[in-house]
């Protein structure tokens, strides 16, 4: 069966709205526990997970005088913030609604239940007390739509560019969380300083990746070690190295890539050069925003190359 | 509390589980035996479950109202309707026999119109129908088939009579639903599956493959067949994408799809453009190519009509099919089988008053508080009157309608349609059902078993489309055909 551009594009976008899903469910709830964990004059809140969306101008907009609630309610369950869990789902069950005739048709199924369920349980807003259970049930439900999709579909052009809309999500939000945890931490905020060691366990959790790093570094929490690990790790799947070695894995299985492998080469490269030993806090900000940028670059030859009618014409 | 059959009381009309108190017909003894077996809170637990497996399974169908599409659930009751496969077998027959005939027609209208010269249908009917494209003229589709999917509407009298009510050679929906029926049925109902003889309706979507790959203008193993949707907006958008991965082809739009100077259909993909065979087409013939019909479509393909005419790609239903999708063309059918079969018309047809026809018009006009009017050329059940529910003011404001337009209207009798026992607040009522079938032609034919029974779910009334409050039944042919 040939695959539409159409189809390539939104199966493309329903893998990165499914996979900002997850992520923004897993670090809300990472972060959650955190703000626990840490005393009022530490000075962390809610805030933070604004700067990492990315979206502060929206949140401005949308909360011109914000309450202690707003932070979450913008995150989680505000329809009108395009970045917020529920419009991730609703935006993944448009994408894949209108491509369904693509997918094994439990998928849709699965991705309609999980959009009904969050839903039904963010209506009105999400307590305090319920909110690690309704994270958590979102972020089994997005891992069981990948497992299925992993499972039972074939890993053909259409499987491929989910595989491109996932990982390029994953290598973002990598690079996102990776970024705000150093301004906080590496700036060497004080009152910070005794918790240092609490904060870096949430930045590793909140990619998933507390207990692999465990495993493979095997000593005492050291920042350069779980930057070395979030960013440089062949093994790890949200891994910054391994995104990209996703990508172009994915990549070399469809026609007409040279463009957009050329991208993601470059992308490595820059990945390869990364020397923890010659930056300091101001330079891996810096070396952050590159890689951002780079990653733009290759969204684009991924959206010229396969998506823009004009160009198959 | 059980279901006392002896209190459900279709009244006058012919019901299609129960035959007189209590007794259930021939074929719904299992059904109706397994029903009364079950507390009233356990049927309507399974009707919950069943609504609960629909919203999940996202059947939907969009409706357009206050200004914005809307996704609802698709709504089906629960009890089944049964039709025994003897009865079935002759029914089917009578499709096929139809559908035979009214493609032999449309391929003499767009020819020689022999049937024309020969007076058999008056010339001015197909001058005047907007449905009679001359772009269509001296084309030549595989197998002089032009309607290669045709949805049937039957009905049942009282006194027993199965009518045909319409011939829909458009674009007929609904064929999905009754599959998903049938799925979700199945999981309600698992003990009567397991007991009964239950035609499968499961084969639908690979004879439509079979159908449309036989149109292949190459000859090829692998034919290029898309099924092509106005798009997400489209009331029965759900059924195109369910078509096209039932039968494992692209869903395309307009936007997907280009004409080259070769005079052939190509889709845009991720390897570059790739030739078309096959477009099972969901979108109106005016829609179709804007250099040819509506200019402002851009639901179509420019070129769309010179490729087909070409004899490059197949169109299914072939473009020009609905001249005789036609409420006053309707009312011919049975000489048309006769003109072209030399068969007489297994199935009968609704008598029809074609207000054209002076005489009928003033008859029709008389007895409007007696008789349903529809304009010739609508479907979904729009602008029409049923005269013995409607108001005085409404029928007099109808018959100025007819005198503006009498070519555009026709009469008939109400019909009592028959009824199905229908789960409704407080117990078990009968509910008025009609029956589509979805009939298939191209190299060979194939009839659905059964089809989508519609219901119309308030009490009293007869109009079952979706549109418009009405639900569905899942269909169950039972027993072995002779």
């Amino acid at each position: 069966m040939s695959l539409l551009s159409r189809v390539a594009e939104r199966a493309y976008w329903s893998a990165r709205y499914l996979e900002r899903a997850e992520n923004s469910a897993r670090l809300i709830s990472v972060y959650g526990n955190l703000l626990l964990d840490l005393p009022e004059e530490a000075g962390v809140g809610w805030d933070t997970l604004i700067d990492i969306s990315g979206n502060g101008d929206v949140y401005a907009d949308l909360y011109p005088s914000p309450n202690a609630r707003s932070p979450l309610r913008f995150l989680v369950s505000d329809g009108n913030n395009p970045g917020s869990i529920r419009a991730s789902l609703r935006m993944v069950r448009e994408n894949v609604r209108t491509t369904r005739d693509i997918f094994p048709s439990e998928a849709w199924r699965n991705v309609n239940e999980l959009y009904l369920y969050c839903k039904e349980s963010l209506r009105g807003g999400i307590s305090d007390r319920r909110r690690h259970e309704v994270l958590t049930r979102i972020v089994t439900g997005c891992q069981q739509i990948n497992g299925m999709l992993a499972s039972n579909m074939s890993h053909g052009p259409a499987y491929q560019f989910l595989r491109l809309g996932r990982n390029v999500e994953r290598a973002d939000m990598t690079t996102r969380v990776t970024d705000v945890a150093t301004a906080a931490l590496l700036k060497g905020r004080e009152e910070l300083t005794p918790f240092t060691n609490t904060v870096w366990m949430a930045v590793l959790r909140s990619l998933s990746a507390y207990q692999m790093y465990r495993q493979y570094v095997r000593r005492r929490i050291v920042p350069e070690d779980v930057l070395a690990f979030v960013l440089m790790d062949d093994q790890f799947p949200r891994a910054l190295r391994y995104c990209l070695y996703q990508l172009e894995t994915a990549l070399r299985r469809l026609p007409r890539t040279d463009d957009a492998l050329r991208a993601v080469a470059r992308l490595q490269r820059q990945v390869d050069e990364l020397d923890f030993n010659v930056l300091d806090h101001a330079g891996l900000h810096e070396w952050i925003d590159m890689l951002q940028l780079e990653l733009g670059v290759a969204h684009a030859a991924i959206h010229r190359t396969w998506f823009a009618l004009d160009n198959a014409a | 509390m059980k279901i006392d059959w002896n209190k459900y009381d279709p009244g006058q009309f012919y019901d299609e589980l129960i035959r007189e108190e209590g007794k259930p017909r021939q074929g719904a003894g299992a059904l109706v035996r397994h029903l009364a077996s079950l507390e009233e809170a356990q049927l309507r637990e399974r009707q919950a479950d069943l609504e609960r497996a629909i919203l999940e399974m996202g059947i939907t169908f969009t409706v357009y109202s206050e200004g914005e599409n809307i996704d609802r659930a698709w709504p089906l009751d629960i009890i089944p309707r049964i039709i025994p496969a003897r009865q079935w077998s002759k029914i089917r027959a009578g499709l096929e026999q139809r559908l035979i005939a009214l493609n032999l027609f449309i391929d003499d209208l767009y020819h020689e119109q022999k049937i024309l010269a020969d007076r058999v249908v008056p010339r001015e009917i197909i001058e005047s129908s907007p449905n009679f494209l001359a772009p269509c003229r001296g084309v030549r589709p595989p197998f002089g088939v032009w309607a290669n999917i045709c949805g049937t509407d039957l009905i049942r009298d009282s006194d027993g009579t199965v009518y045909v009510l319409e011939d829909n050679l458009r674009v007929p929906s609904g064929v999905s639903y009754m599959l998903e029926n049938r799925v979700v049925t199945k999981q309600v109902f698992p003990e009567l599956f397991a007991s009964s003889q239950i035609q499968s309706v499961g084969d639908y979507t690979s004879d439509l493959f079979d159908m449309l790959a036989s149109l292949s203008p190459r000859p090829s193993d692998y034919p290029e067949v898309v099924v092509m949707t106005p798009g997400i907006y489209n009331s029965a958008y759900f059924e195109h994408a369910y078509l096209a991965q039932g039968m494992g082809v692209e869903l395309v739009e307009g936007a997907d799809l280009v004409v080259r100077d070769d005079d052939c259909v190509y889709m845009r993909t991720i390897e570059g453009l790739e030739r078309v065979d096959v477009i099972y087409r969901r979108i109106n013939d005016t829609f179709l190519d804007p250099e040819v019909f509506e200019p402002d479509s851009v639901l179509g393909v420019p070129g769309l009509m010179r490729a087909w005419r070409a004899g490059n790609v197949a169109l299914a239903n072939a473009p020009g099919a609905g001249v005789a999708d036609d409420k006053v063309v309707y009312s011919f059918v049975p000489q048309i089988i006769r003109y072209y079969l030399d068969q007489n018309p297994i199935l009968p047809n609704v008598p029809t008053f074609l207000c054209s026809d002076e005489k009928s018009r003033e008859h029709v006009i008389a007895h409007l508080d007696e008789l349903v009017v529809k304009p010739a050329n609508e479907s979904g059940g729009y602008g029409m009157l049923v005269g013995p529910q409607a108001s005085k003011k409404a029928c007099r404001e109808f018959a100025d309608l007819i005198r503006k337009d009498p070519r555009n209207y026709i009469g008939q009798p109400l019909i009592s349609l028959s009824t199905v026992p229908s789960i409704v607040d407080g117990g078990i009522e009968p509910r008025h059902v009609d029956l589509r079938p979805f009939i298939l032609q191209g190299e060979r034919m194939a009839v659905t078993a059964g089809g989508l029974t519609r219901v119309a779910l308030r009490k009293g009334s007869f109009v079952v489309n979706s549109s418009q409050g009405g639900g569905s039944k899942d269909t169950w042919i039972v027993g072995r055909e002779q």
